[in-house]
């Protein structure tokens, strides 16, 4: 077999190694060492993260399917579940930007429609760097790209999302995929390996070289000779996908399907071993079986290859047959080659010849845990201190006001999902651009609601109210639609784990959420933990982003985000205070990243009952809820949408101006509503208790921003709305 | 002058999901001795120079920087001579 491999090339610590010789009373051979390599990175088994996940709240009473499946499940009544999952593909998109991000989207569709589920949704949640350099403009159009073509040919609508530009992502590009299903309860399948005897058999592409060591190449820190790593790149074939999306609903179908799974990072090994280890038995299979596309694989490689488009099936004994029947009808390899044994090892077979044989249990969960070192990082003290003395309060608003409307982290995203496709498969009520996007549920009078959100520099001034915060914005955008918030999946992106700082980030990143997730009633159903988010010693803010599903009765009263009728009252629901800490404003007027932002659950909790309720009783013309940019910019948005403008009549109460107009505060959603509603809204208001008040009316074609009686911002709605358009597409070319 | 034939193919062990599809289409007409197929892209490049070693190079920089995705693909050429 050649040189002997070594452990700590693998990224096994002596500690591990030493556990992995006293488990299997031996020294492992090399495949059996490497098989422990993959399986035992941070990638496969958290083992850095798994006593913090612990903190998530995940139960609920319409919670059908926690953690540690291949997807969480949420019940919508009427024997309907939503399925879904957040992943990361950062490190493939930082040296392929457009098979990285298209593998990922490839990736979190097989998650979903191995539960039994039909994908109807895809959203990508992406950072990158400023769009001023070649790469950071190559990286962000390839994985653009990426998502789209594969999303696209797939047949799958790319439905939200969300974008932002920051330095600190510039070498270490964050894309993460979020992937909703449909399913009905009775047909929901499991990764298990049950019945001794029955056949394992893999389905779909040929086995190829590709992507050997994904998983632990995905567990180290970007270097500059990332880029010779080549194995670790997989081009994906969407319309292999779908073929296997479609043949594998039909063999869930057909009931002679045990248990299912995709073959994702570490491929063959992750799943065989997963599967048996969730089901208590073991696997004993032959490499030799197994279609190739190459010519000399070695065990080794079959083993850890992570060609994409392929799945693990465990059938019913003596049902083969069918299996074969229905993947030749879609043109597709179906072929046994193993069965579920009951000792509790995955026995690798090449022909007779036993090449590996390892305990499942110690394989899929016995790597070591470890409770890092956690320590409040330096930066910490210097950046949440802010002497707003001396920031100037700027002369010229409308300068600061386009500026700010033209700033990348605001302006419009059309440039993005003009790309991709979200009417395919014509169940998309609300499109991209909005708070979340809606989708009916086709022979139902519901809909579901799609967010994703995190502001990586909230989490990064402070990382607990950063947490929080996520959580609360997503439940927001949600309730703005007219959703009631159901659970949530999340997609950890961090720096080093080992480093004391980036682990301290990360614990109070995630009692953040978790206190939000609590408050708002939103368990955590599925999630990917993605470390070593580094590049030159800089690690990305911490960015826990957040994806949430909602539930709508009755899609006629959806609300959308654009002002609807001249005449309207505008008015917001919680408090009208300020807030710059964090603030894009600070950031593009005074280059400052600086503050210290929080949140309110409570006060959070009534604002969100409040729009709810509002929705529930039609009275709402539009809702949209102020983030990035300030009250201003909410204002702006919600005129392009309308294409109408607005007159704004604010009182700083002795505030900053700069602050009453964009600061960023939590816990405020802007509506217009007729005038003879306002009562009503009055009314909810006080009976949840939250503040309501009216700021300005729908009328004219200009947004015009008046406080303390001085007309700050006066611009032509028509103007304003192309610059706000235009803004990356110019970036681009 | 001189002519720069370029040929670019996926590398060897990366998926070429068109070269499968060509295979399984040329399969199912009948051809039934198809080994393997793989997609490239041919380029031609007229450069106006007068040593064969500075168009090579040349040749060998455009590749490497914008002709070919190094991660994924790999490229070979030819470089003739010709006459105005």
């Amino acid at each position: 077999m050649g040189k002997k491999v070594d452990y700590r090339e693998l990224g096994l610590t002596d500690k591990e190694y030493q556990l992995i010789v006293e488990t299997l009373g031996r020294e492992p051979n090399d495949l059996e060492l490497e098989m422990y390599g993959v399986m035992w990175s941070e990638h496969c088994s958290y083992k850095n993260s798994k006593p913090m996940l612990k903190r998530f709240p995940t139960r609920g009473k319409r919670v059908i399917q926690g953690p540690g499946e291949n997807a969480g499940i949420v019940d919508i009544d009427d024997g309907q579940a939503v399925v879904m999952k957040i992943e990361s593909h950062n490190h493939p998109s930082a040296i392929e930007p457009y098979q990285g991000a298209a593998t990922g989207v490839g990736g979190i569709i097989r998650d979903i429609f191995t539960m039994g589920a039909r994908p109807i949704a895809l959203l990508d949640s992406l950072r990158f760097g400023e769009l001023k350099s070649e790469r950071v403009k190559h990286l962000f159009s390839g994985v653009v790209s990426g998502i789209a073509d594969y999303g696209n040919c797939m047949g799958i609508p790319t439905v939200g999302g969300e974008v932002y530009f920051e330095s600190c992502y510039t070498d270490n590009p964050l894309v993460n995929a979020m992937c909703v299903g449909i399913v009905n309860k009775k047909d929901i399948v499991r990764g298990k390996a049950s019945g001794v005897g029955n056949p394992v058999m893999i389905v779909g592409a040929l086995t190829g070289r590709d992507g050997i060591h994904g998983a632990s190449f995905a567990s180290e820190e970007l270097s500059e000779d990332s880029e010779e790593k080549r194995p670790a790149v997989q081009v994906g074939d969407p319309f292999m996908e779908k073929l296997l999306l479609e043949a594998c609903l039909e063999i869930l179908k057909s009931g002679c399907v045990v248990g299912i799974q995709d073959l994702g990072a570490a491929g063959l090994t992750s799943a065989s071993c997963e599967t048996a280890s969730r089901a208590g038995n073991g696997i004993e299979l032959d490499v030799s079986l197994v279609p190739r596309r190459e010519e000399g694989m070695t065990p080794r490689e079959v083993m850890l290859s992570e060609s994409q488009e392929r799945m693990l099936v465990i059938v019913k004994k003596g049902r083969e047959n069918e299996i074969e029947e229905i993947f030749r009808k879609w043109d597709l390899a179906a072929v046994t080659i193993g069965r579920v044994t009951d000792d509790g090892f995955l026995r690798v077979k090449d022909g007779d010849r036993v090449v590996a044989e390892l305990p499942v249990k110690s394989l899929a969960e016995g790597a070591p845990t470890t409770v890092n070192e956690s320590k409040q990082p330096a930066y910490i003290k210097d950046v949440q201190r802010i002497q707003y003395d001396q920031i100037p309060v700027p002369e010229d608003f409308n300068e600061v006001f386009l500026k700010l409307l033209a700033s990348e982290n605001i302006c419009s995203r059309e440039w993005i999902y003009r790309q991709y496709d979200h009417m395919v498969r014509t169940n998309t009520l609300v499109l991209p651009g909005a708070d979340a996007a809606v989708l009916r549920i086709k022979g139902t009078k519901k809909g579901i609601a799609l967010t994703t959100d995190c502001n990586g520099r909230y989490c990064y001034l402070n990382p607990l109210e950063g947490g929080r915060i996520a959580v609360a914005e997503a439940a927001r955008n949600l309730v703005c639609v007219g959703a009631e918030p159901l659970a949530a999946t999340d997609c950890l992106n961090f720096g080093n784990p080992k480093k004391p700082g980036v682990y301290w980030q990360f614990e109070n990143c995630i009692e953040g959420m978790s206190q939000a997730c609590e408050a708002l009633n939103t368990p955590v159903i599925s999630g990917n933990v993605s470390f070593y988010n580094e590049s030159k010693e800089k690690a990305v803010y911490p960015t826990p982003v957040v994806g949430m599903v909602g539930l709508i009765r009755d899609i006629n009263k959806i609300v959308t985000p654009g002002f609807k009728k001249e005449g309207d009252l505008i008015a917001v629901i919680g408090e009208n205070h300020g807030g710059l800490d964090g603030s894009e404003y600070l950031r593009v007027i005074h280059g400052r990243v600086a503050g210290n932002p929080s949140i309110d659950l409570e006060k959070e909790k009534a604002v969100q009952k409040c729009c709810l309720e509002a929705t529930k009783q039609g009275i709402l013309n539009s809702a949209h809820d102020v983030s990035e940019g300030g009250l201003l910019i909410n204002i702006a948005e919600s005129c392009i949408k309308g294409g109408v403008g607005a007159r704004i009549e604010l009182d700083s109460e002795g505030k900053r101006w700069d602050e009453v107009l964009f600061g960023e505060a939590q816990s405020r959603i802007v509506v217009s509503l007729s005038e003879h509603n306002c009562k009503l809204l009055e009314k909810i208001s006080e009976q949840v208790g939250c503040k309501v008040l009216i700021i300005g009316k729908v009328a004219g074609k200009k947004l015009i921003a008046r406080v303390d009686g001085s007309t700050l911002v006066k611009q032509d709605v028509a103007e304003i709305s192309r610059k706000w358009r235009e803004r990356i597409k110019c970036l681009m070319e | 002058m001189f002519l720069a034939k370029v040929y670019i193919t996926y590398k060897k062990g990366v998926l070429d999901p068109q070269g499968s599809t060509v295979k399984k289409a040329l399969g199912t007409m009948g051809f039934d001795t198809i080994e393997d197929v793989r997609v490239g892209k041919y380029m031609e490049i007229m450069l106006e120079e007068k040593e064969k070693d500075v168009a090579e190079q040349k040749i060998k920089e455009m590749c490497d920087k914008v002709l070919t995705n190094p991660v994924i693909e790999e490229y070979s050429y030819d470089i003739l001579e010709v006459r105005k």
